[in-house]
């Protein structure tokens, strides 16, 4: 990276103010959906993040990845699950909720101690890769080749799998009196579109 | 620019991803704290990556780690699905399938 070292620290600045700020808005946000876009945003400051660390390929396949698939997977999920109910309070949430900060709090200081306390061993003369795609490509195809492979199969699996958890089942007995609407095979135990205003949904 | 910096930021999205692992009710916040953890990681081996190690092996790791978060997104979705449509509710207090 040949970025001056000004620019470099700001652009570093905003990027960590960014990530922070969306990601305490991804687990302190009461709506949803709010945080599935606040966690896009997240995700977008990373692949920046990783554009300041020489690593420009990985940043791509983060844009591609994460904000291309997994997030839109799970915005799909949140409009899937969608009814906005409101969770039982329980007893002692905010023991809880203060008991996990603390942990959480002390966990930081505990690596941030860690962090500056070690004394790593930086290569003096940084260089960054001239091709990272053809860098990572000799990798992926020399000394990576079988878990290049073995990762091939698991997200096969895990798709096919995905699938089979997420289809609905399969209901073989028809009722000829009943309306036909649906003409998939698969066919859903409830109408689709009655989920959110089925009469016993209290506040949807 | 330092690595300090980079491990500080890694350390704090971390922190964030387990309060939220732990404390959100609704099923799929839980998969984005998730997300969280596995991007801190990956920052992590991305400054290891570029500080420590002129051949950058640790993006290769950070891509995998990146296939196998696809994955357990996409599995993990599904099982929400599948539970939501069996107990018609996400509230993670409520999920005591496997319980004891």
């Amino acid at each position: 990276m040949n970025l001056a070292e000004g620019v470099q620290l700001v652009s570093f600045g905003i990027l960590v103010a960014t990530t922070i700020a969306a990601s305490l808005g991804v687990v302190l946000l009461e709506n949803i959906v709010y945080s599935a876009f606040l966690l896009g945003g997240v995700f977008i400051s990373m692949a920046g993040l990783y554009l300041l660390l020489n690593a420009d390929f990985v940043a791509a396949a983060q844009i591609l990845v994460y904000v291309g698939a997994v997030n839109v997977l799970i915005i799909f999920a949140i409009m899937l699950v969608n009814k906005t109910e409101v969770f039982k309070p329980m007893k002692n949430a905010w023991f809880r909720k203060g008991a996990t900060a603390l942990v959480c709090v002390g966990l930081f200081a505990l690596l941030g101690t860690m962090i500056q306390s070690t004394s790593w061993a930086v290569l003096e003369t940084i260089e960054p890769v001239s091709s990272t795609a053809l860098r990572l490509g000799q990798h992926f195809f020399s000394d990576f080749l079988l878990p290049f492979e073995l990762v091939s199969v698991l997200l096969l699996m895990a798709m096919v799998g995905a699938i089979i958890l997420a289809r609905r089942e399969f209901i073989p007995d028809l009722d000829a009196e009943q309306e036909f609407v649906f003409t998939l095979p698969e066919r859903p135990r409830e109408p689709v579109g009655a989920i959110g205003e089925a009469p016993d949904d209290s506040d949807s | 620019m330092q690595l300090e910096y980079f491990l500080l930021l890694a350390a704090a999205l971390f922190c964030i991803g387990i309060y939220g692992l732990i404390n959100s009710r609704n099923a799929v916040r839980v998969l984005m704290s998730i997300e969280l953890l596995l991007n801190a990681v990956n920052l992590n081996l991305m400054a290891f990556s570029n500080y420590l190690d002129a051949d950058a092996k640790g993006q290769v790791f950070s891509v995998f780690v990146i296939t196998i978060a696809a994955a357990e997104a996409a599995v993990g979705l599904a099982i929400v699905l599948a539970i939501y449509r069996n107990r018609d509710t996400i509230d993670m207090e409520q999920f005591n399938l496997l319980k004891w």
